[in-house]
């Protein structure tokens, strides 16, 4: 049939046909695989959140959404501050150090950027139920010292969200990004320290 | 899209060509007729002449659009941070000169009067104006904006030539000041005593604050910025599509190459 | 013990044996693709039943693309494609793709049966694989009709009005049909919802299974050719047919140039454009369908305007549509209405070359006519061109029988 320059050849151009069909087709794939991404109207329906807190007394919570999450923003007082480090051996990660469930400006006895502000998604991280908020002292037991309380499968939480041991869920509540505008506005959806 | 593809020979050449091929359709076009064709009606449309990759125009086009339609008219599908990204302004320039009635650039541009009113207030609500530049196409909206004349009988005091009985008010009357539209009566072939009107011309009857070249270059601003957002991807789609008809002309070339290889033994 | 040996042994055989013993895939590969012989001559008309498949691909991965974002609902649908358009990544791309394949899937299609009109492909054996044929033109019709109703344009929703309330032509069942149809008094928001379910799900479901048997039916007979003559009757020592070449590697790596030239020109059109000056996408339809205003010009979209053409030729309304639904199926009888004993119009006689011409240029003059108004000398225009159309098929039977053929060669006709 041929001779080995026509063989060579057509094995050339084989391969440099498949080369830059394989190519096109990946280029492609590319448009149809961008478009997965969240669009314009899903960015812009998950835009960061603003949060007034200038009219939230010390004990009062809020709750906002933010992507479609329930987020609560609590403003400890100072009763409450003084109760997170009495329990920390009942914790199961009482220094944060799941860096996944908070971003890194939270990672301290707070769990929050201003000791005042609990930021805290309300997602059970058992298996995402709403947690109830028992914020008052001796709410569910006398020796309750405040927190959280997941009504699904009684997992608690502390009020810097920290998961107490003995529960089924595994991790500390989420901090979602936010940052605070101004002393008064809380910004979630962007972290502190972000232009 | 940087600038460097946009204004690369390659592309130019390439859009050059498809003008062409745009005008020999259009021709073709126009020689078939008019169902194809957005505007209504045998009015002649003196062509807008505007281009939409010029993006001081279209900067231009995007304040006149707030300034004097947004009032009334939404551009729903629209949004600040696609204007802001496109145009070339910051998100700073966008809020400030162009966001009115919206506090987010994500937002899209909503009308100021709601439409409950407007359309008590007209009897019809004003239209989006997001696709009227592809709906109706763009020389239509630049000679309905030139378009208004003084009618006595409208609620308005004015109708336009193109869209006669329009609820719309002459609302760039200060810039373009008043006309009158001189009507003639002809008589009609075969048709004994019937006449029919002929519209033979405008006359200015006011003045306004431009001259009519300058009122011609807002109006052609504005337009330009209607047939961007009427297809913001433009741009894109053809800086794309000139990469697309390269590698293709490649892969035709080597696909031809290995055809002919493997056709060699047949006789 | 020695099995699991040899299967270990040598790789690349024991997987393809591995495979082989429990499907038929180098069988399959064999008798469709490396040992499919078909002639050497294919020539340029030979290429759109590739390009249909290509198309149908094209159509399909848009389409489910577009499915994802897309809303189904009168109060969301338009709004639902502009946000393809702008919000949606890439979202504009896909959406020209596939109002662009949808046009091109019937310029290719009208090609292709052009094809059969010209070698004599319908003709025995071949007369099922047309059979198919023709329902895949049917079902391609309707999904099309289906599809143009899911923008919820104002062309869009009053081209459909019209159409179905053509089927209220029907005398007795009309109306019930009508409304059957519809799912409601009027085009409604339920209309559009049970079109989407027929044009994401129905219709292309048929259309696969319409195509893979349209190909099996091919398969079994084996191509013809422009010569029209069957290369099966020519056999080497081998059994190869002398005048065929294996589908893989010699039609495949010659149908690729064939497909890249027409990428090239599908990409000019989706990238510079994808209107096509309104007939691809209509400028009436950039508006939302309004009830309460009808657009000055309704006309089907253009590749439906030669049978719209004809309805609009007859001045009654259930003549009209009868005529127009005989004009859709009328070639479907192809096989039977040819009564030549020559398949290919190279060998064909004057008379069916003419016939043919005739045949062609009243067709296209149909749809130019099919977009302009029905008024004054387009209709008279309109009417003698259906005249040549209907003259074509049924007269075939008589000027074919009569029509002085060539004699056919043994051997197809190849140049290098």
């Amino acid at each position: 049939m041929t001779n080995d320059v026509d063989r060579n050849r057509r094995h050339f151009l084989t391969v440099a046909t498949a080369v830059t069909g394989i190519a096109g087709v990946g280029a492609v794939s590319i448009p149809f695989l961008s478009s997965l991404k969240p669009s314009a109207r899903a960015q812009a329906l998950g835009a960061p959140v603003e949060v007034p807190i200038g009219s939230l007394d010390p004990g009062e919570m809020v709750r906002v959404m933010w992507r479609g999450r329930l987020v609560y923003v609590l403003r400890r007082d100072e009763q409450m501050l003084a109760t997170l480090e009495q329990d920390r051996d009942r914790l199961r990660d009482p220094d944060s150090e799941n860096i996944e469930q908070q971003p890194e400006y939270a990672v301290n006895e707070y769990r929050s950027v201003k000791p005042e502000y609990l930021v805290i998604e309300g997602s059970c991280t058992h298996l995402g139920c709403a947690p109830l908020p028992e914020i008052a002292a001796g709410s569910l037991d006398p020796t309750w010292p405040g927190g959280f309380f997941c009504p699904c499968h009684g997992s608690k939480f502390d009020l810097a969200g920290r998961v107490y041991t003995g529960v089924p869920a595994p991790s500390n509540l989420r901090v979602p990004p936010h940052r605070f505008v101004r002393d008064d506005l809380i910004m979630i959806g962007v972290n502190t320290g972000a232009a | 899209m940087t600038d460097s593809v946009r204004y690369s020979p390659v592309a130019e050449g390439c859009s050059i060509l498809a003008s062409l091929k745009q005008a020999a359709a259009t021709v073709m076009l126009l020689a078939i007729g008019s169902t194809a064709l957005a505007a209504g009606g045998s009015v002649h449309l003196d062509p807008a002449g505007n281009d939409v990759d010029n993006l001081k125009s279209l900067q231009s086009g995007a304040a006149n659009f707030m300034n004097y339609c947004s009032g009334c008219h939404s551009a729903q599908y629209v949004r600040y941070n696609s204007l802001a990204r496109d145009l070339e302004l910051t998100d700073d320039q966008v809020a400030a000169n162009l966001m009115f009635n919206a506090d987010k650039t994500f937002e899209t541009i909503v009308a100021s009067m709601p439409e409950a009113d407007s359309a008590r207030w007209f009897g019809k609500t004003p239209p989006d104006l997001s696709l009227i530049a592809r709906s109706k196409g763009t020389d239509y909206v630049y000679n309905f904006l030139k378009g208004f004349y003084v009618d006595p009988d409208s609620k308005t005091g004015v109708n336009n030539l193109v869209l006669s009985g329009t609820s719309m008010p002459h609302v760039l009357w200060e810039q373009q000041g008043f006309q009158n539209a001189i009507f003639e009566e002809h008589a009609v072939e075969d048709q004994e005593g019937v006449t029919t009107r002929v519209f033979e011309g405008f006359e200015p009857a006011t003045t306004g604050s431009m001259s009519k070249e300058e009122f011609e270059h807002f109006a052609r601003d504005t337009v330009n910025f209607l047939e961007y957002i009427a297809e913001p991807e433009r741009s894109t789609r053809r800086t794309v599509g000139t990469w697309v008809l390269i590698y293709l002309i490649v892969f035709l070339i080597i696909a031809i190459m290995l055809k002919k290889q493997i056709w060699k033994d047949v006789t | 013990m020695a099995r699991v040996e040899a299967e270990v042994g040598v790789e690349k055989g024991g997987f393809m044996k591995w495979i082989d013993d429990r499907f038929p895939f180098t069988e399959t590969l064999k008798l469709h693709a490396t040992e499919y012989y078909a002639s050497k001559n294919f020539n340029i008309w030979y290429i759109f039943g590739v390009l249909a498949t290509v198309v149908l691909v094209i159509q399909l991965v848009t389409g489910i693309f577009l499915t994802m974002n897309y809303k189904p609902a009168a109060a969301e649908a338009f709004a639902s494609v502009e946000y393809i358009m702008r919000d949606v990544e890439w979202g504009w791309l896909i959406r020209y793709m596939h109002s662009t394949g949808a046009s091109f899937f019937f310029i290719i299609v009208y090609l292709h049966m052009f094809r059969g009109l010209l070698y004599g492909s319908y003709k025995k054996p071949r007369e099922l694989i047309w059979i198919i044929g023709m329902m895949i033109f049917f079902v391609l019709m309707a999904e099309a009709f289906a599809g143009y109703l899911l923008p919820w344009g104002q062309m869009s929703y009053w081209g459909a009005q019209v159409i179905i309330s053509l089927f209220g032509a029907i005398p007795v069942i009309g109306e019930v049909l009508v409304e059957t149809i519809r799912g409601d008094y009027s085009i409604s928001d339920i209309t559009l919802n049970r079109f989407f379910a027929l044009h994401v799900i129905a219709l292309p479901l048929a259309l696969i299974a319409l195509v893979f048997v349209h190909i099996v039916a091919l398969h079994h007979v084996g191509s013809n050719n422009p010569d029209g003559i069957e290369i099966k009757d020519n056999k080497g020592a081998d059994g190869v047919p002398l005048d065929g070449v294996a589908f893989h590697p010699y039609h495949t790596s010659k149908d690729l140039v064939y497909i890249i030239a027409f990428l090239m020109l599908f990409s000019f059109v989706v990238f510079f454009a994808p209107d096509m000056g309104g007939y691809f996408l209509e400028h009436a339809n950039f508006e939302p369908a309004n009830v309460m205003a009808t657009p000055e010009h309704i006309a089907p979209v253009w590749y439906f305007t030669p049978f719209y053409a004809i309805l609009r030729a007859v001045p009654d309304k259930l003549w009209g549509a009868i005529l127009m639904g005989a004009a859709v199926l009328l070639p479907l009888f192809l096989p039977w209405l040819d009564r030549s004993r020559v398949r290919s119009i190279r060998y064909r006689g004057w008379i069916y070359k003419l016939a043919l011409t005739l045949f062609a240029i009243s067709f296209i003059a149909l749809g130019y006519l099919g977009l302009k108004p029905a008024e004054n000398v387009y209709v008279i225009l309109a009417r003698i061109f259906s005249i040549i159309y209907f003259g074509f098929f049924l007269l075939m039977p008589y000027y074919t029988s009569i029509d002085k053929t060539k004699p056919v060669p043994d051997r197809v006709v190849y140049h290098d």
